[in-house]
């Protein structure tokens, strides 16, 4: 019994240990564990396989993937980061900049912002193809000079009343249809994701003057068509009291833990420590520096169960990702036994 | 948030500073009035406005945008998993001031004197005070001395100099038309930054005596913030608009468009007696003189027991009784015949007798000099030989001293001037050359006899005892700066090289490491360790960790943070005022007080002064007097018990430093002070004026019992220090918990931080250098020191902040490699510019033809620009009219590579191993990834604690949104830097738990992860990679060229070839060697073995036996050269098949 519990432990739990983290590798693999049927089974995958939505709020999204191997929820969290493509300003052509903003930081500084149009929209855009098409590229100009305030006081020293348009933001940038985009796309509104990005500041008489292509592409070449902010999971954390602990260690027990994680009960009139919500804890392990508590208690986490987060940089809602993500590893797997059955066998 | 973008965060720092500190020294005057806002000035004529806005808001634009999808960024706003996200991104750093506060209380009650205060004499004021002082005291006194020009052909001819001024720093425009410059202009247009010398002058024409005023003699470069620069006084937004950085500190000159600094050189003391050993144990004593009329060294010898002067103007060692013999004559107070029987042998006596005024005979000046000497029985023991020496050379009287001695003098007449005999000679070398800071008036030569005897005394006590002066302590040095003739004077023979350097503009502190910088005259290739290790009286004077490695260490040295160098000081008021407290004239004495062993000397820079019998009254009196302010502050006090003496110095270049005063174990500055210092009521100079705080110089220093902290404080403590971290240097005042370091790592550090790049100036974006190197994205660090803040590093930082995971990682991290998250790349970390410039100059030759710029040559038949031109405007470049001469600045944006170079703060460097994508990056449970991997192996060999403690105390700075302090000696301390980790649901040893990017399992280690600040260094791969197939070859031995910048070859060396040989790769030898480098198809004469032509040998005329065969061409010609010296060499031919 304690041997099969030994073996579950293996199995299912990652385990946080005072030195290091014990059971980090997937060994479910058939034939691994005597007793365990491990072969992968449709309708059992099916079974136990579940994704909750945690929370969903602008921007980020939090939910659980339960009952998935690390490989495949792994490939999800690179998917997002680097193979969901934007729209990100990728050519810049600079009429004039008089800024104190070098060129190439200007145009570097441009590529990083977000631009709010769905890639899914647009092809991308060939290789060696200079001049942009109405289905491959977005064109934003970026034209502003900043001007002394004539009715600026005298004794002022602020310049946001002493000159105009001494701050550059992302809200200059406007769309300059290219094409017939202006009939494909009747009711669109491409500008970057937020108005308040500081692009640069300016002094009366400078003056930036450019026009940039947006094109579609992935994150792999380059972090600014990343469409996430972040993109990462957790495991479910996995709390185990292993002793009843009372009174003045169990309030201890409950400043080790993040809070929320433990909750303390009076029973009998004892305080006795509960664990209430482990998926809280950050995994301070504080509890490994009492002597008296650290063998009181078990860190694990459930090695099947992903806690992702995702958070979108604003162009497509994280949820969209998401499903992006799912179609784009779809494809990839289709890709693969399309190229397998290519080959002819022997 | 865009407010703080408008405000840069030093603003109000700078004003505070401002109204702190106005030193005395003002009337000189080189800080001026600052005002708050550098944002304020006008924009157009500044792109600094906007640069110094993007340094100090890099971080704030990261919060400002969501979009900035960084990792590393993410660093400053999603640390804390509980607190969402908005929130934290927008909480704006907390004022520093909160921060500064905070450090304050944790240091307890040692009263700090805040930044302003450290900084009153500026960083660099050592060098300004001693070119003010130079400009308008010194030049003044070095005319005086060399006033008159007379004529021998007409003796009532003379030219007096009756003043000389510095005028202020201009330009002429064209013939008599000038205008005054600013500093920025002569950088752009290669022009010195100097300022007109004129003279008053008196001379006669026929008897009319004419005065003349105003007139120019010639033109002086003016040190940047100096008293005539026209920086002085100005506020930062006039510093704006003459394109200057008002955080530049100032202190160099421009010569020629070059910003050069003249280095601060390190020497032993003038006109101070040292005993010291030679390298046979004897003992001797020199003193190098210096007034401004000249300088000399004499020298004190024991031969035998036999004492001897020694001096370059005689041709041997003299004898010193002679010289006494001279000298101990009271010409003018005694009527006494001496006679005197000493022998001539030697030198020195010869002199001495020589000088006796009065017919020097018998048995009364031998007395006299030994009494003056000493009448202790050793002290006698030791003369008795010399005195025996003076007799055998049967000199007996004064005349026949001066007669010994003018036959010694070494022969250097002088043409014209009347002819002197040798005994006047020997007179005037005595008066005027030997010891020339002994006054001596009309030949009375009792005080150089005085100072003789007690340069032979001390020599006698020194013997035996090894009671030797330390040469390397720095009480016996003397700094010497660009106002005290530091360059090279042909009056005294004297011509240094290497003196001025050109000013390293790498970064901010590299051009404030150089001002600060000290060499000394050591020679570098001598192989000793006295002059090169630390000495103890180097504490709190000079930083011990900032010095260069290699050849040049320990010679190389820089300033702490709070060191003064003074400049010279009239010495009429302390003559005085010692005699006052009962001084008494040594000249009044018989000589033999001086050996009383309850009177004390009293010297004054060298020169005795007189003698003291209650000398502790005298020290505690000149001190209580000093500190109320009669006498200026950087006089010092103190007494040698063990050689009797009491010394006064008010010399120039002594270093010093301030203290706080204790008295009756209370330090005199109390909270009171302090808040009204902060308040503004009082200044630093208040606190010098009330006694609460003096500068101390080494030597009183030694002389002083120096508390740490208030709470060693005991009865005996005398003084406190103000702050224990100002014992460094601005260099490892960077680094952050210093004293947690291996000490080498600190020295490393201050070489390296001087190669990062990040921000030179404000006015940085004005200046064409020949090579700049600029951050795309400076941060200010996470962990900052005091230092920092008081040298205003966060405003021109060099580096970033980038997150880092200490862990193994792919192999490629191997040796110090790192390896880089790609996205950071893509985000901007480690981003550069490099900057470098072209120049041009129009010249007009003599025949009539000149350089002028052209637009774009067209091409002949399609009438467009020839390809070559096609970036040119039609006018070539914009408005050449006028132009003369013509630079360019070009630029280039370098994101990191493999192969770049990093360190961190801590003497770690590395280059970059490999760029990893960001997805193959391990990740924390909060899905931050890391900039910079590094391997753990760099820890243990290197002992860098202090980078430990700085990961934590970033990691815990950026959770809480503050920065952390890591001030040597103190910092915010690493329990409660752990407990915010804690607090923030983060593990106590800051080891967090993190997945692998590649298979998505989790680590089986916990990762020590967290920021570091990382600088960037200037080495990168792409200024040195290199490799060449074919190319070009030397023109004598037709060998590839050498060295990247010629397109040379790569060596293969003799270790290289050793390995082949070894390996017996013949072949591959003999194709590396010679036919991949200089093969050479030679003629040889079997029959005679020379070199032949053509397949004819000239010497046997005959082609008989001539074969072809390939060597080196430098085989050839090493034969060649050898036959040139007649030496023939003949080879040996032989048929390789028989």
């Amino acid at each position: 019994m304690a041997a099969k519990r030994r073996t579950d432990e293996m199995r299912d739990r990652v385990v946080l240990g005072e030195f290091g983290v014990r059971n980090v590798h997937t060994t479910d693999f058939p034939g691994n564990y005597p007793g365990y049927e491990d072969a992968w089974d449709q309708r059992r995958f099916e079974e136990e396989f579940r994704v909750d939505v945690i929370r969903e709020e602008e921007g980020t999204l939090e939910f659980d993937m339960v009952g998935i191997d690390a490989a495949i929820a792994n490939a999800f969290r690179r998917i997002l980061l680097a193979e969901v493509p934007t729209m990100a300003v990728e050519k810049v052509f600079v009429y004039n900049n008089t800024s104190i903003v070098q060129d190439e930081i200007l145009a570097h500084r441009l590529g990083l912002i977000p631009i709010r149009a769905d890639p899914r929209l647009f092809e991308y855009r060939n290789q060696g193809d200079e001049e942009g098409t109405e289905i491959d590229t977005l064109q934003f100009q970026l034209k502003i000079k900043c001007s002394r305030n004539p009715q600026a006081a005298k004794e002022s020293s602020d310049p946001n009343e002493l000159y105009f348009n001494h701050k550059v933001y992302s809200k200059h940038m406007t769309w300059v249809p290219l094409g017939n985009q202006t009939d494909l796309f009747p009711d669109a509104d491409f500008r970057p994701v937020h108005d308040d990005i500081l692009i640069a500041l300016l002094r009366p008489g400078q003056e930036i003057d450019v026009l940039m292509h947006c094109v579609k592409g992935i994150g792999k070449d380059h972090a600014k068509f990343s469409p996430v902010a972040t993109a990462s999971y957790r495991l479910l954390p996995d709390i185990t009291l292993l002793q009843p602990v009372e009174d003045e260690a169990a309030e201890l027990l409950q400043k080790c833990f993040s809070p929320g994680v433990i909750e303390i009960q009076n029973i009998k009139g004892k305080k006795v420590a509960r664990v209430a919500n482990a998926r809280l804890d950050t995994f301070s392990r504080e509890v490994f520096r009492h002597e008296g508590l650290k063998n009181l208690v078990r860190l694990a986490r459930v090695r099947n169960h992903y806690i992702f987060s995702v958070e979108s940089t604003g162009i497509l809602p994280p949820d969209v990702l998401v499903s992006e993500a799912i179609k784009i590893l779809m494809g990839k797997c289709q890709r693969f036994l399309n190229e397998l059955d290519s080959v002819p066998m022997e | 948030m865009p407010e703080q973008v408008d405000v840069p965060e030093g603003g109000c720092g700078l004003v505070g500073s401002a109204r702190w500190s106005r030193p005395p020294w003002q009337d000189l005057g080189c800080h001026g009035e600052k005002s708050p806002c550098w944002s304020r000035f006008d924009g157009r004529t500044c792109d600094p406005v906007g640069d110094l806005r993007w340094s100090s808001s890099g971080r704030t634009e990261a919060c400002e945008s969501s979009c900035w999808r960084s990792s590393w960024r993410t660093v400053s706003c999603e640390w804390d998993p509980t607190v969402e996200q908005g929130k934290s991104v927008r909480s704006p750093p907390p004022e520093d001031e909160e921060a500064a506060e905070t450090t304050c209380d944790e240091l307890g009650a040692t009263p700090i004197l805040p930044p302003p205060v450290l900084l009153v004499k500026g960083l660099v004021k050592q060098h300004i005070d001693s070119f003010n002082y130079f400009i308008n005291v010194e030049i003044k006194k070095i005319m005086k001395a060399n006033e008159k020009v007379t004529s021998d052909a007409d003796p009532m001819w003379y030219l007096k100099y009756l003043n000389i001024y510095v005028g202020t720093p201009d330009v002429e425009e064209s013939f008599n038309v000038t205008r005054p410059v600013s500093p920025h202009e002569c950088r752009l247009r290669d022009m010195t930054y100097s300022a007109p010398i004129t003279v008053d002058i008196e001379y006669t024409r026929g008897s009319q005596r004419i005065i003349r005023n105003a007139l120019p003699i010639g033109r002086m470069p003016i040190m940047l913030r100096s008293s005539n620069c026209v920086l002085t006084g100005k506020t930062p937004a006039e510093f704006a608009k003459l394109n200057e950085c008002p955080l530049d500190p100032g202190g160099y000159f421009i010569v020629k468009g070059v910003e050069k600094v003249i280095l601060i050189q390190e020497q032993l003391s003038k006109n101070r007696i040292i005993v010291e050993a030679d390298r046979k144990g004897t003992v001797g004593a020199s003193v190098t003189s210096s007034t401004h009329e000249k300088k000399s060294r004499t020298n004190l010898i024991v031969k035998q027991g036999r004492f001897y002067l020694r001096h370059n103007t005689l041709s041997e060692d003299i004898p010193i009784a002679i010289i006494f013999k001279k000298c101990n004559i009271r010409a003018k107070f005694t009527k006494r015949e001496s006679v005197k029987i000493t022998n001539l042998p030697d030198t020195d006596m010869g002199l001495l007798l020589a000088l006796l005024v009065l017919h020097a005979m018998g048995v009364e000046s031998d007395q006299e000099i030994v009494q003056m000497i000493g009448t202790e029985e050793h002290v006698m023991a030791a003369f008795a030989p010399s005195l025996e020496e003076c007799q055998k050379a049967q000199i007996f009287t004064q005349m026949q001293a001066l007669k010994y001695i003018g036959n010694k003098v070494r022969r250097q007449r002088m043409w014209g001037g009347p002819k002197k005999t040798k005994m006047e000679e020997a007179r005037e070398l005595l008066a005027s050359t030997i010891l020339t800071h002994v006054l001596v008036k009309e030949f009375n030569f009792r005080a150089k006899c005085i100072y003789t005897a007690v340069m032979v005394r001390r020599v006698i006590l020194a013997q035996g005892e090894n009671k030797v002066d330390d040469r390397d302590y720095y009480g016996n040095k003397r700094l010497e700066l660009a106002g005290q003739g530091n360059w090279s004077l042909k009056r005294f023979k004297m011509d240094r090289q290497g003196v001025t350097q050109v000013l390293s503009r790498l970064s901010y502190i590299s051009a404030l490491g150089m001002m600060t910088r000290i060499s000394s005259q050591f020679e570098k290739t001598r192989k000793v360790s006295g002059p090169r290790s630390l000495q103890p009286s180097q504490w709190g004077m000079l930083c011990p960790s900032d010095t260069p490695e290699g050849e040049a260490c320990g010679l190389v040295k820089n300033l702490a943070l709070m060191t003064h160098i003074t400049t010279d000081m009239e010495d009429g008021p302390i003559i005085k005022l010692a005699s006052n407290l009962g001084v008494e004239d040594v000249n009044l004495l018989c000589g033999e007080e001086l050996s009383y062993p309850n009177v004390f000397l009293v010297f004054l820079n060298g020169n005795i002064l007189g003698v003291i019998r209650d000398h502790q009254k005298l020290v505690n009196t000149f001190r209580i007097m000093r500190r109320a302010g009669y006498i200026n502050e950087f006089v010092s006090i103190s007494t040698n018990l063990s050689d009797r003496c009491v010394y006064i110095s008010s010399d120039g270049g002594r270093l010093c430093r301030p203290y706080i005063i204790v008295k009756k174990q209370k330090p005199a500055v109390t909270n009171k002070h302090m808040e009204e210092l902060a308040q503004g009521y009082r200044n630093f100079e208040d606190f010098l004026h009330e006694g609460l705080v003096e500068y101390l110089d080494v030597n009183e220093e030694n002389d002083c019992n120096i508390a740490l902290y208030e709470h060693t404080i005991n009865k005996d403590t005398t003084h406190l220090e103000i702050e224990p971290f100002t014992l460094l240097g601005v260099c490892a005042g960077l680094i952050p918990y210093p004293h947690h370091n291996q000490s080498p790592r600190n020295t490393y550090q201050c070489a390296m931080g001087k190669q990062a790049m990040g921000t030179i100036g404000y006015n940085q974006r004005n200046r064409i250098d020949t090579l700049m190197y600029l951050l795309a994205y400076p941060q200010k660090p996470m962990v900052k020191t005091k230092t920092i803040e008081l040298i205003d590093f966060e405003k021109l930082p060099a580096g970033q902040n980038a997150t880092v995971a200490v862990m193994s990682y792919s192999g490629y991290d191997i040796e110090d490699a790192l390896v880089l998250n790609k996205a950071s790349l893509d985000r901007g970390f480690g981003r550069c510019l490099v900057y470098k410039n072209a120049k041009c100059t129009l010249k007009r030759y003599t025949n009539q033809t000149f350089d002028k710029v052209m637009g774009p040559m067209l091409d002949a038949a399609t009438r467009k620009p020839i390809w070559r031109h096609e970036i040119l405007d039609a006018d070539g470049i914009c408005s050449p009219e006028d132009a003369f001469l013509i630079k360019m600045l070009l630029r280039q944006t370098r994101r990191p590579e493999i192969g770049d170079k990093f360190s961190s703060r801590h003497g770690q460097k590395g280059v970059c191993g490999l760029i990893v994508p960001q997805e193959d990056m391990p990740f924390c449970d909060t899905g931050i990834c890391p900039d910079i991997i590094m391997n753990p192996h760099g820890f243990p060999s290197r002992m860098t604690v202090g980078k430990l403690i700085e990961l934590l105390a970033g990691k815990a700075g950026v959770l809480d949104g503050r920065f952390h302090y890591g001030t040597a000696f103190g910092g915010s301390k690493v329990k409660d830097v752990c407990e915010d980790l804690i607090r923030h649901g983060y593990n106590y040893l800051g080891k967090d738990y993190v997945t692998s990017g590649i298979t998505g399992e989790p680590l089986e280690a916990y990762i020590y992860f967290g920021p570091v600040y990382y600088q960037k260094l200037k080495h990168m791969v792409l200024d040195k990679m290199h490799a060449r197939a074919r190319g070009p070859r030397a023109v004598l031995t037709r060998q590839p060229t050498e060295g990247r910048s010629r397109d040379g070859g790569l060596r293969l060396g003799e270790m290289e070839r050793d390995c082949l040989i070894g390996y017996g790769a013949s072949m591959l030898l003999l194709e590396r060697l010679m036919i991949s480098s200089d093969a050479f198809e030679v003629d040889v004469c079997g029959q005679c073995g020379l070199l032949g032509y053509s397949g004819w040998c000239h010497y046997c005329k005959s082609s008989c036996h001539v074969s072809s065969l390939r060597i080196p061409y430098a085989c050839k010609l090493l034969f060649q050269e050898l036959q040139s010296m007649n030496i023939i060499p003949r080879l040996k031919l032989a048929k390789y098949n028989e």
